[in-house]
């Protein structure tokens, strides 16, 4: 099969593959190019070595169990994904969630997208020869994964935030590596501040580079830090506020050239603003009361005992297990029934594992939730919701026939648009132009290709 | 300005094209008619609708139940602050619409994201072509009429460019 730019090269002109197997193609991309010496006379870029078929698999999950696959979407900053499915599925199911609960979202989502412009910047800057940057960056990275990792379980496939809620209090001790996170973050910007922002091979390969325009932004569908680098303020915790970023006091860097080196600058002071959210967040926060008083058992004894005879004792359970600490639910999980409900009353979150495991109806609900033709059933119709993103604005598009399974559901990719842009930038630049253009765009196959 | 004064604004100066004014859920949606597509897109785009950036466009299969694909376009104004939900109905037996490509620059991947899972085609497009999957592949994988874990036909071995 001929490609178009196969059809469209002068004789005389080489013809050459860039990826999708490239140690400068994070994530899998292809750019095929035609090149007159190191000139770029023409570029077409292919995407889609990704694709997995995230939005059919979707169509046959229901509400619950489809949420571990919006992990897989931008795997650097998965939290932020599952925020934006949670809060389209609270927004069509007309559910409040309790304070804490937002409290606790709003620190995870600024976690990740310090991690995500981490992530960013180290791979562009890596790729420009600043391999120190590099190192330095992801270690900066590792401490801000730690408190994702003490709370949620898991580094990158977190599944923490829940419709209703998130899945389980913070870690007893999160605001000891928290401190200790934004403490050698701020370091590590500093250090890179110095390494780069005045470092002239690192200028001379940013700056004037990729250049995009305002307008051709805006036409692209550019959203996020590369939206913002061309003097745009849009940003979706400002222009339409979610959870509880209005009462919250932070800037939105805007660059003001469009450039590679704009998009650095851009991401490097969001990271600053998104440690100062961390901060103020971190205040508000109460710490969880401790539960104490009533005995507790192991979860064998205690079913022992309830087949014997009802029991109020507590269970003893690990604090990160599904719906755990009957007594915290009220902080972090929804009780808010759907707006239309199915034939049987249940609920958007799962029921405590206190309640399954000791009593009749506890297990009823339980069922209820997780069986067949049940669980999460919202009303008819479509509904669209976007969050601010590591790259931009993440939308979820769902449509709802009112059975317990999303009739289509659609992910607005922010790095889609992105990408699409990159054939302009890079034609009539030079064959090494293109790796600090890839690299200041975040491109995150996972949510490209879905 | 507020949104129920924006969609009258709409409606008065471009009724002909506008079928119908719903709300889903807090948002505002107009039904549109598809052969006055792109002409309506054009007058949204510009002022003093100012709707500057196409967020999303996808498409939904109804062609099992109701006979229809319908186009879901997410337009927002970034000097109103609002988004809007345009809705497009097409035939399933000869689901065609007009392109946007002249309009919005990521129109072109976004419809050829179109094409590629719903086989729908857009006239005027410079180039509609498979996005996601590859030339050689089979169907149209976000139809309902697609079984979900088909397994697809080898193909030969891309030429090396």
């Amino acid at each position: 099969m001929e490609t178009r730019i196969q059809r469209e090269a002068r004789p005389e002109s080489m013809l050459i593959n860039m990826g999708p197997s490239h140690p400068a193609m994070h994530g899998t991309i292809r750019i095929m190019l035609e090149l007159d010496a190191e000139r770029i006379l023409n570029a077409e870029v292919e995407i889609g070595y990704l694709h997995r078929g995230f939005e059919k698999t979707c169509e046959n999950k229901t509400y619950f169990n489809l949420l571990p696959y919006t992990d897989r979407l931008n795997y650097v900053s998965p939290l932020i994904n599952n925020l934006g499915y949670a809060m389209t599925m609270e927004k069509m199911l007309g559910v409040g969630v309790p304070e804490r609960a937002q409290l606790i979202r709003v620190l995870m989502s600024e976690l990740s997208r310090v991690s995500d412009h981490l992530t960013c910047l180290a791979a562009m800057a890596m790729e420009s020869g600043a391999f120190t940057v590099f190192l330095y960056m992801i270690k900066a990275r590792e401490f801000l994964w730690d408190v994702i990792e003490f709370t949620t379980g898991a580094r990158m496939t977190t599944s923490y935030i829940r419709i209703g809620g998130v899945r389980a209090d913070l870690h007893p001790d999160w605001r000891g590596s928290l401190a200790t996170a934004v403490r050698e973050t701020r370091r590590v910007l500093k250090d890179v501040s110095g390494l780069l922002d005045k470092n002239s091979i690192f200028q001379g390969r940013t700056r004037g580079v990729g250049v995009i325009s305002k307008e051709d932004a805006l036409s692209y569908g550019w959203t996020g830090p590369c939206l913002r680098s061309t003097g745009i303020p849009y940003d979706v915790r400002k222009a339409s506020p979610y959870l509880i970023y209005d009462k919250l006091d932070f800037e939105v860097p805007v660059g003001e050239f469009g450039d590679n080196f704009d998009r650095y600058r851009v991401r490097m002071r969001e990271m600053e603003q998104s440690l100062r959210l961390l901060e103020q967040v971190a205040v508000l926060i109460p710490d969880a009361a401790p539960i104490t008083g009533e005995p507790a058992n192991e979860p064998a004894e205690a079913i022992r005992v309830s087949r014997r005879q009802k029991t109020a004792a507590r269970i003893r359970l690990s604090p990160n297990l599904e719906g755990s600490e009957k007594a915290r639910y009220a902080d972090l999980l929804t009780s808010d029934k759907p707006a239309v409900l199915g034939s049987t009353a249940c609920g958007v979150v799962v029921p405590p594992k206190e309640d399954t495991y000791t009593t009749m109806e506890g297990l009823i609900s339980h069922f209820l939730f997780f069986m067949n033709g049940h669980g999460i059933r919202p009303p008819k119709g479509d509904v669209y919701f976007s969050v601010e993103g590591g790259n931009g604005e993440v939308g979820f598009y769902v449509v709802s026939d009112g059975t317990d399974r999303p009739y289509r559901l659609h992910l607005r990719a922010p790095c889609f648009h992105v990408v699409s842009a990159l054939e302009p930038l890079i034609k009539g630049r030079l064959l090494a132009d293109i790796i600090p253009t890839f690299g200041s765009m975040n491109i995150i196959a996972g949510e490209l290709d879905r | 300005m507020g949104r129920e004064s924006l969609i009258d604004e709409i409606r008065t100066k471009l009724g002909d094209a506008v079928e119908g004014v719903s709300d889903s859920f807090g948002d505002p949606v107009l039904t549109v008619r598809p052969s006055s597509l792109r002409s309506l897109m054009t007058a949204l785009r510009d002022a003093p609708f100012d709707y500057a950036v196409l967020l999303d466009l996808t498409c939904v299969d109804f062609a099992a139940g109701e006979g229809r694909f319908e186009l879901v376009y997410h337009l927002y104004s970034l000097s109103r602050n609002v988004r809007l939900r345009l809705k497009a109905s097409l035939s399933a037996s000869d689901p065609v619409a007009e392109t946007l490509t002249g309009l919005w620059k990521n129109a072109d991947w976004l419809e050829r994201e179109v094409f590629d899972m719903f086989g729908v085609r857009f006239t005027g497009h410079p180039d509609l072509r498979r996005l996601l999957t590859y030339e050689g592949f089979e169907g149209h994988p976000l139809r309902k009429s697609y079984p979900w874990r088909l397994a697809q036909p080898r193909i030969p071995m891309k030429d090396k460019v």
